[in-house]
């Protein structure tokens, strides 16, 4: 079987033909055939995309989303791949968790789920969970992370930097200072001021990064730190850097879109942790972006059942959807700006996050020998984002919003699983 | 106007009309029979999540003083964990058919939630969310200045000019938020004082003057009203100051401050007071002291509020 992409534009070149046979890239060129035509004029091929931080929910919270229906969801956002977080239940801190959420990744056949190990057991920050086990198991862990819970214990975090160097692994750290957040809302600020929701203030976020960074020098290891929200923690990446310590960054959508005003509403779809920042953050945010700062746009999907958001603000869960519309608003950012183009944007969806996570066969360059994972997106179309999505869940901030770009193919290993926008009956087999 | 969900809902003009209604209302007050058909055959439910009984029994004689049909719906504790959400609890208030709800709850914005959720139709009335927003405490801490003020004369007049110094935990202060929208709406100037760690972050957004000293606000500013805060007992433990006894050095009144305040000035507090830290025995009851005015102040601003609320949409 072979598939011919007519007249597509690789990250926003001269109109190519690509020739996919089985899983792989076997030709680029012109006037090329095979038994499949899909005329792609006005499409940009990207490798496809890669997200380093998506919340699966299962095993555990099926209510939410499953790894099929996040998949899914992953495939019509140009997603190939997804990295799915620990904080299940049970936590994913054994080998056992691992590899199922690992197996039922294989038999949605969506995308390649790269489960994620906890760094501590049960996220409590306490002992190390068996890193080394994971790694060595099925689902080949490389990153670690007890997301939605900072890795707070300087020696804790000490170690588990060390120790996952022994497999090439990386810590992805949330980062939170427990103590400074307890309660916390939102933004700490002039918004949070006047709604009286108690105050998430950057330097929580900012003293660990900077603790951490100091700390990987120490120990010469890598760290990822996830979802970057504001400008000063830009400041001290940009610092490490420089430095030459060993990190890197990511930022989600929401951070690069939303801001902390929108919590005026008390609407908790825009309840998410860390919080929306301001404006001056965002534009941080999006300058670290394209001048490579931040290295990776990270998703944070995060899918929870009407009954959380649908009540008072603190009785609220964090958290936002984000599979399928990361690549309009990575769009928005780096295209619509006018300030950066499609090879960064290919950087920042697929190549960086495969690179740091170690990924086989994903954020490959679109060459011929390539694996055949590939997104194809229409630039031109404005789109309102809609409630209904492959996610079992719907809090969904962007919702009413009108957003550049859509994705119309995602391809695979070869295999189409969405066309013209709509998500292939079955997965991959 | 449907619901009373901040201050920051009322303009001027509004405001102005509701603290005229509440002075008809205290008349009535002073009746022989202290009762007005006005709501007869509606139903107000005070739906209270946070114990309350001041604010909450404030209400309901305000209610019945108008004929209302009272509901009192303890909720205690969160909604959460008591297994029945917000919109459980509203829904099954719509289908009682309440006219309009007094909601007190510790979620900062649950008022607003209630307003814009479609889970309810009647009119919703905020009597404290969280640390966000108590805003008919703050018209009756309004109606109570003006009254002080300019006496008989009251009727029609706003608060121009008029320099009220509010003294505490502003961080955590509904009161105070309210306040401070309302009297800046009504002409009067606000100055905030606290310790630094009870002042919200990013004070150059809010339109007040910020102090440390209540000693200097006392003899440079010369306001007209200090209005007390009370400090809640989880600030005592969270190492917001160092001890009771040097908050109530710096930051409390008493006989000496009060001595100091210029002539006809007011001490207001929205009570329950803790004597002995941020007010003392002696300025409590002193003349100047506005607290039992304020009780029963609230009263009718309570009326008048629903009054409006209720009765205007006939119109």
């Amino acid at each position: 079987m072979a598939i011919v992409l007519k007249n597509v534009s690789i990250l926003g070149g001269a109109s190519q033909d690509i020739l996919i046979s089985g899983e792989q890239i076997e030709a680029i060129g012109s006037n090329l055939t095979g038994n499949e035509v899909i005329d792609c004029n006005g499409l940009i091929a990207l490798p496809g995309f890669v997200d380093l931080h998506t919340h699966l929910r299962e095993p555990g919270f099926e209510q939410s989303e499953t790894v099929l229906t996040g998949s899914q969801s992953a495939a019509l956002g140009g997603f190939t791949a997804v990295h799915a977080m620990a904080n299940t239940m049970p936590v994913a801190d054994t080998a056992g968790v691992v590899e199922q959420v690992a197996t039922l990744g294989k038999e949605a056949g969506y995308v390649d789920v790269f489960p994620i190990g906890a760094v501590t057991v049960g996220l409590e920050g306490k002992h190390l969970a068996e890193l080394g086990a994971m790694a060595k198991s099925r689902a080949a862990v490389r990153v670690f992370s007890d997301d939605g819970k900072c890795v707070h214990d300087p020696v804790i975090m000490r170690h588990a930097l060390e120790y996952v160097k022994a497999f090439d692994g990386v810590i992805a750290q949330h980062a939170q200072d427990p103590r400074m957040t307890e309660g916390a809302q939102m933004h700490e600020g002039a918004i949070s001021a006047e709604l009286g929701l108690a105050g998430w203030p950057a330097v929580a976020e900012e003293s660990i990064i900077a603790r951490d960074v100091l700390l990987a020098q120490h120990v010469d290891s890598r760290i990822h730190i996830c979802h970057l929200s504001t400008s000063g923690s830009v400041e001290i990446i940009r610092w490490a850097k420089a430095k030459g310590i060993k990190v890197t960054a990511e930022v989600t959508p929401h951070h690069l879109l939303l801001t902390d005003d929108l919590a005026r509403s008390y609407n908790a779809v825009y309840k998410v942790n860390p919080p929306l920042r301001t404006q001056a953050d965002v534009l941080a945010l999006r300058e670290a972006l394209i001048d490579g700062t931040i290295d990776i746009i990270a998703t944070d999907h995060a899918p929870h059942p009407i009954e959380s958001k649908d009540c008072e603000w603190n009785a609220a869960a964090f958290g936002m959807l984000g599979l399928e519309t990361a690549a309009s608003i990575a769009q928005e950012v780096l295209i619509e700006s006018g300030k950066s183009n499609w090879k960064r944007l290919a950087e920042v969806l697929s190549i960086k996050p495969a690179a740091i996570a170690g990924d086989p066969n994903q954020g490959q360059e679109i060459v011929v020998g390539s694996m055949a994972n590939l997104t194809l997106i229409d630039p031109k179309v404005m789109r309102r984002v809609v409630a209904e999505s492959a996610s079992k869940s719907v809090n969904n901030p962007y919702v009413g919003l009108e957003l550049p770009g859509k994705v119309v193919h995602t391809i695979y290993r070869g295999y189409l699983t969405v066309r013209d926008s709509a998500l292939a009956k079955e997965g991959r087999k | 106007m449907k619901n009373l969900l901040s201050a920051a809902d009322l303009t001027a003009d509004q405001a102005i009309e509701i603290l005229d209604i509440a002075e008809g209302m205290s008349s009535v007050n002073d009746r022989e029979i202290k009762k007005l058909p006005t709501l007869r055959g509606k139903t107000v439910v005070n739906l209270f999540f946070e114990d309350s009984t001041r604010t909450r029994i404030s209400f309901e004689l305000a209610e019945k003083r108008l004929s209302a049909d009272v509901i009192n719906f303890s909720a205690k504790g969160s909604s959460v964990s008591k297994g029945e959400s917000l919109k459980d609890t509203a829904q099954t208030l719509e289908a009682m058919g309440a006219d309009a709800v007094v909601i007190r709850h510790g979620a900062s914005g649950a008022a607003n939630v209630l307003a814009h959720s479609g889970w309810i139709n009647g009119a919703i009335i905020n009597a404290g969310d969280g640390t966000h927003e108590h805003p008919t405490q703050a018209l009756l801490d309004a109606f109570t200045m003006r009254k002080r003020i300019h006496g008989e004369a009251s009727t029609g007049k706003s608060l121009n000019g008029v320099k009220v110094a509010i003294v505490g935990d502003i961080l955590h202060s509904r009161v105070a938020r309210s306040n401070l929208l309302l009297l800046r709406t009504l002409g009067a100037d606000v100055h905030f004082v606290a310790p630094p760690t009870l002042l919200p972050a990013y004070t150059h957004k809010l339109d007040a003057t910020f102090h440390y000293s209540l000693d200097d606000v006392i003899d440079s500013d010369k306001p007209d009203v200090i209005m007390m805060l009370r400090i809640q007992q989880e600030r005592m433990s969270a190492s917001y100051f160092p001890t009771q006894r040097e908050y109530s050095k710096f930051w409390g009144m008493n006989i000496d401050r009060m001595n100091r305040m210029k002539s006809g000035a007011i001490i207001m507090h929205p009570g329950p007071m803790n004597r002995g830290l941020e007010i003392d025995a002696a300025s409590a009851d002193s003349p100047r002291s506005t607290v039992l005015e304020q009780v029963a102040n609230g009263v009718s601003v309570r009326m008048a509020v629903l009054y409006s609320l209720l009765s205007a949409d006939k119109e």
